[in-house]
């Protein structure tokens, strides 16, 4: 497909129109809020709101929830999902909201978010109950963080914060593991790698095996070659398929007591095993890993085991974003300044990917916030499809940007892992929103935030 | 009894009720004496892209799935990344 024939055929992300209304106490205390909202979704019905009516208020404890969710049809391609599907646009909502709460009321913008933040047992709006959470941790992470701390200093310049929310998914996986001769090991999913999981998979295989992480080779197969998994989304791979992993690098183990057994003439159950070296407990000596795996032929043939899982309990992630912002008031132009992702990753398996998708998902949002849009005519018809007329943010627009990890561990995985790779997304448009209001004294409530609409927003022009 | 959060599009058929407590030890049995005071309420929850759930774990029996004294059963749209289904 060309550039253009993508940019018209292959789905944009739904538009969206939103209302929201919160009240709250003097206190801070949010006693309700209500939310409109209606997602185009194309040709056809799909635009998954559903996800934008569960989320726009998951952060927060509030008691008396009203949310009103459309899915409509329009003479405009299907829509498809993008990274935490429709979240984006309601975070843009929801959390200018708040923030207009915040200052009417005179509270700090992440302090009136503690006061209200979600919890262990927190009802979400569609009945489901929070398990244990941190978006208590990444507000205080956030609050106490060396960029929020700082002062802003300057005229025309803002800072505003954004709190988000996304849920996982866990489901189907499953993976085949072989011990080779040299005492690597060999590991085949089915789940496709759109984001490093290879990587994290294998670090799980090697934590549980006791072996370090470059002895793992991991591999993607293709339907014939190895079992079912669900799709790679809904953040749920490292999470999902480190289950069936983990669960089969116990398998292996097992079988390699067995094997250890006989070259040391006792039984399975008389093996420890730590660290890469399998141990007979009536003192009747050890073989390593690699020896193990090198005896193959004199033990029974090759060590493989296949695992699967239908996770059906998985957890959720929350982060908070900060962004500074000078707002050019002649022209409109948002220049970002600096940038802060906060963000729950349970354990993070592997940080620096971790850290990739937080930032990622940030300049992915950063784009959303100020440049990225699809212009349809009257019938439907794309007028921009190309990246010169839709642009994308460039390492010129983007700022260095800070991350902080806040490891809260999941109760549903063995290493406390959640998915990291969609709530990044969530805050970035409505954090850059909150800080050119903060800028301009000015809410700009129409996404991208082009230049234009900020000089509309301050009136300097009408729209 | 088992408490059944009903989702706003079905609620008139129970009243308005947010939630609503019938008996049984699989989600199925729950619904059919559910649907003796609220005729249409299974097919109403009961989709293909609806994803139940029963004390907070998705329910992978289905209809089948065992219900305990006091559960409670939710239905969820399914929402992840992908293509949504048409």
């Amino acid at each position: 497909m060309s550039r253009a024939e993508v940019l018209m055929g292959t789905g944009p992300s739904p538009g969206a129109a939103i209302k929201v209304k919160v009240g709250a106490r003097r206190t801070g205390e949010i006693v309700a809020a209500a939310a409109d909202l209606t997602y185009e979704a194309g040709a056809y019905p799909g635009s998954m709101v559903d996800a934008a009516a569960r989320n726009i208020f998951a952060p927060y404890d509030i008691p008396n929830l009203r949310v009103d969710a459309r899915d409509v049809v329009v003479n405009k391609p299907q829509v498809a999902a993008y990274r935490a599907p429709c979240t984006t646009a309601a975070a843009f909502a929801g959390e200018q909201v708040i923030d207009e709460l915040a200052h009417t009321l005179g509270i700090d913008p992440i302090e009136l978010r503690l006061r209200n933040s979600a919890r262990e047992g927190t009802r979400l709006a569609d009945g489901s109950v929070h398990a244990n959470i941190g978006a208590r941790e990444v507000l205080d992470a956030a609050r106490g963080s060396a960029h929020y701390r700082s002062q802003l200093g300057g005229p025309r310049r803002g800072r505003g914060v954004a709190h988000g929310y996304w849920g996982n998914w866990g489901a189907q996986s499953s993976c085949v593991m072989s011990v080779n001769s040299d005492g690597t090991v060999a590991l085949v999913t089915g789940n496709v790698d759109v984001s490093g999981t290879r990587t994290s998979l294998a670090m799980q295989a090697a934590e549980a095996l006791g072996l370090a992480a470059d002895r793992v080779r991991a591999r993607v197969g293709d339907t014939d070659s190895t079992g079912y998994a669900n799709v790679s989304a809904g953040s749920r791979t490292t999470v999902a398929c480190g289950l069936a992993v983990i669960k089969a690098a116990g398998d292996l183990l097992s079988q390699l007591k067995t094997r250890a057994a006989l070259l040391l003439e006792t039984t399975g159950d008389q093996i420890d095993y730590r660290q890469g070296v399998f141990t007979a407990r009536d003192g009747k000596g050890k073989v390593s890993f690699e020896e193990l795996a090198a005896a193959g032929g004199k033990t029974g043939g090759p060590v493989t085991v296949a695992a699967s899982v239908n996770m059906r309990q998985w957890g959720t992630t929350f982060a908070t974003h900060i962004a500074d912002v000078e707002v050019d008031p002649e022209t409109g132009k948002v220049t970002l300044l600096r940038y802060t992702a906060v963000q729950d990753a349970g354990r993070a398996i592997h940080p620096v990917a971790v850290e990739g998708q937080m930032r990622g998902g940030a300049t992915q949002g950063i784009g959303w916030a100020l440049y990225e849009g699809y212009a349809y005519d009257r019938r439907g018809r794309l007028l921009n499809p190309s990246l010169l007329d839709n642009k994308l943010p460039t390492a010129l627009d983007v700022p260095q940007i800070e991350t902080i990890i806040v490891e809260v561990p999941s109760r549903h995985h063995p290493y406390g892992a959640r998915g990291v790779g969609e709530v990044s997304i969530v805050p970035p448009a409505a954090a850059i929103a909150n800080a050119i209001a903060a800028a301009t004294g000015k809410r700009v409530t129409r996404l991208p935030m082009t230049a234009a609409r900020v000089l509309e927003a301050t009136g300097v022009i009408k729209g | 009894m088992a408490t059944i959060w009903v989702p706003a599009l079905a609620r008139e058929l129970v009243g308005g009720a947010e939630t609503v407590q019938a008996a049984g030890s699989t989600v199925g049995e729950v619904l059919d004496d559910l649907e003796t005071r609220a005729p249409g309420i299974k097919a109403a929850l009961v989709q293909p892209w609806v994803l139940i759930s029963v004390d907070g774990a998705a329910a992978e029996l289905g209809l089948a799935e065992p219900v305990r004294e006091g559960s409670e059963i939710l239905f969820v749209p399914a929402i992840s990344g992908g293509q949504a289904s048409r």
